[in-house]
């Protein structure tokens, strides 16, 4: 009876597992799906094409947004990390008069609505009279992904022993020596961990960048929005698909990385 | 013997803290000083200011005749071993140990023979490979040493290197350290605050409380002739009495405590000067009379059998509880008897308090109120 009953519980289970997974899943597959479909609208499977997939290289609007999208992530994630790193470092290290109102200032941008920091930055570029273009896009992208990576730095810092600084110090190492000898190795977890962050933050952006972008300068994730407002089409599915399978290689890469990185932890731990 | 560092009228402060006050002392050539205190004291401080990572307020700092007060922790040729032992998580044991080597720009053949010797001076050898992750407390703490050896420096300075390991390593390390230090004859200055430790591994001992340095001077010294109250009570154990000097006959004493009379050995003391008696256990001695220069009794409370001694307690009139330490086998006065207790006069240190400066100041003080208030023993 009892035996009975827990099979029951652990059926239920698997099921109610089961149930979430597709509904994370399935209008993902859906899009992986049609993205074959031959057919131009997305009720039915009609059969296997690519088709799909060499128009992307062919849309010209679409590489160029891609291309944007790029530079813009790549260049606001090297810019934030260095700013975003100096700046937990400062905060970690020095005590000064007003700290305690400049930690809290770092949360602001964090859960301020994404719709307003928009209109703020594009009131500031208005005023300064800065023609909208990749250059404010990387200004308004750096802005909102700064504090991500101090956050991520400092919690890095808090575990970390300043006697170790002391001691490159102690044994003949200058300040800038110190620093890329034995704090940032140190660190680096943390600042990776921010970089990747603000990466992805700047690289599925659609609402601040909306009010920050110029005519030249769509990102990718603009382009796609602009491109599904007649419906979705294959071509669109296909794009997705593509920057899905990119997502999770990235995924894979740091999180395979991240796990032999504790797994040797701990393994060393042991001994 | 020529001093390696000389510390002049140094003061800190931290904002309104002071923590060090004006302290002076040299460390000679080649010496093993200790500096011991209670947490707080302003040993680590000192320390601190010698390796470079603090800065005194005033005062100056010469190592090697040269004054380094405002010179950088990387321009000193001093190197430190930390409590922690700060070793570099993402370097093996053999970067973290040429990492000094590596800042000088030594060759790379040089900095691999260094490395070897320093590997064998500390027993760590085919170590190189490891990650400081690997290694047990101990092995940690030699490679730190190790590491802040590899530079040759003219001061080694200790801060409670052996805080972090169990008692039986603690003693191995504290004989290591000490063979080492003999081999190498370079300075070393321990920061501890346990004072055995102190005792057996020091030339000299820097006593510090309060930012204050109490006394300096051998283990033999700072153990059988504390200068002050602290020194006695910090250092082994010891029976302090406060007392009033009555008369100053030659060469003996003649004190009057809350509890009784005694008799010590002068050390210019003046007449009605407020002192501290500090009497050792071992010293403290039963009498069914009384000895002559001594009125003290009081009800023994208990007698604890130790091994080699047997440590009794004595409760006097006012409730202090006096110990004493006599060896097992010896006549000792029953339980919740009255005894007399004694010593011999040389056997009792006699340390001014700083009182007395008050009492030459003020004239026509009442002696005998201002002492009842004070004598809280």
């Amino acid at each position: 009876m009892k035996q009975a009953k827990e099979k029951i519980i652990k059926a239920l289970g698997k099921i109610h597992a089961g149930l979430i997974l597709l509904f994370l899943y399935l209008p993902i597959m859906v899009v992986v799906v049609f993205s074959f479909n031959t057919s131009k609208r997305n009720i039915v499977f009609q059969g296997f094409t690519l088709e799909w997939y060499g128009k992307i290289f062919e849309n010209q609007r679409l590489l160029e947004s891609f291309k944007n999208t790029i530079i813009v992530a790549l260049t606001s994630t090297v810019i934030t990390t260095v700013i975003g790193t100096i700046g937990a470092i400062g905060l970690y290290k020095y005590k000064f008069k007003g700290k305690g109102v400049v930690d809290a200032l770092m949360y602001i941008p964090v859960v301020i609505p994404e719709i307003i920091l928009g209109i703020a930055l594009l009131s500031i570029f208005a005023i300064m009279k800065m023609p909208l273009g990749i250059l404010t896009l990387i200004i308004a992208h750096v802005t909102f992904s700064i504090p991500f990576v101090v956050f991520t730095v400092r919690a890095r810092l808090n575990g970390f022993d300043p006697s170790i600084e002391e001691a490159a110090m102690d044994l003949g190492a200058g300040r800038i020596r110190t620093f890329f000898e034995v704090t940032l190795p140190c660190i680096m977890p943390g600042v990776l961990a921010g970089a990747m962050l603000a990466l992805t933050l700047s690289m599925d952006d659609v609402i601040i960048s909306f009010f920050t972008t110029g005519p030249t300068s769509t990102t990718l994730p603009m382009q796609i929005y602009s491109m599904v407002r007649s419906g979705v089409s294959p071509d669109v599915n296909a794009l997705s698909t593509l920057i899905l399978v990119g997502t999770i290689a990235v995924v894979v890469i740091t999180q395979g990385g991240l796990f032999s990185l504790i797994k040797t932890k701990i393994t060393k731990k042991k001994i | 013997m020529k001093p390696m560092v000389e510390i002049t009228n140094v003061n800190k402060y931290y904002g309104d803290n002071h923590v060090v006050k004006d302290v002076s002392f040299s460390i000679f050539d080649g010496e093993f000083l200790t500096m011991l205190g209670p947490s707080g004291c302003g040993k680590t401080t000192t320390l601190r200011m010698i390796a470079g990572f603090e800065e005194p307020t005033n005062g100056s700092i010469l190592v090697g005749g040269e004054n380094v007060s405002d010179k950088e922790p990387f321009e000193r040729d001093v190197n430190t071993v930390f409590q922690s032992y700060a070793l570099f998580p993402h370097k093996t044991i053999y970067d973290n140990i040429a990492f000094g080597l590596k800042m000088k720009k030594v060759k790379k053949e040089e900095i691999k023979e260094r490395v070897t010797e320093m590997l064998s001076l500390v027993q760590l050898e085919g170590f190189e490979k490891r990650m400081p992750s690997q290694l047990s407390g101990g092995q940690k703490q030699r490679v730190a040493i190790a590491r802040a050896l590899i530079n040759r420096p003219k001061v080694l300075l200790l801060d409670e290197p052996l805080g972090a390991l169990d008692l039986k390593l603690r003693k191995q390390m504290q004989i290591e350290l000490k063979r080492l230090q003999k081999k190498l004859g370079i300075t070393f200055v321990y920061v501890t605050h346990d004072q055995e430790e102190a005792l057996t591994m020091s030339d000299r001992i820097a006593v510090m409380n309060g930012g204050i340095l109490e006394q300096l001077g051998t283990p033999d010294e700072i153990y059988e002739k504390p200068k002050s109250k602290f020194v006695a009570d910090f250092i082994g154990e010891s029976n302090v009495f406060e007392a009033r000097v009555e008369e100053v006959q030659k060469g003996a004493l003649s004190l009057r405590t809350e509890t009784g009379t005694v008799t010590a050995k002068n050390d210019a003391c003046v007449q009605n000067e407020i002192v501290y008696i500090s009497v050792r256990p071992e010293k403290l001695q039963f009498s069914e009379k009384e000895v002559e220069g001594f009125h003290l009794t009081g009800v023994v409370k208990e007698h604890i059998y130790v091994g080699s001694f047997i440590r009794s307690i004595v409760v006097l009139q006012n409730g202090f509880e006096v110990k004493l330490n006599r060896l097992a086998g010896s006549d000792l006065p029953p339980v919740a008897s009255v005894t007399n207790l004694y010593w011999e006069k040389e056997h009792a240190v006699v340390m001014h308090s700083r009182q007395h400066q008050i009492f030459s100041l003020i004239d026509n003080v009442d002696l005998g109120e201002h002492y009842e208030t004070e004598t809280a023993l």
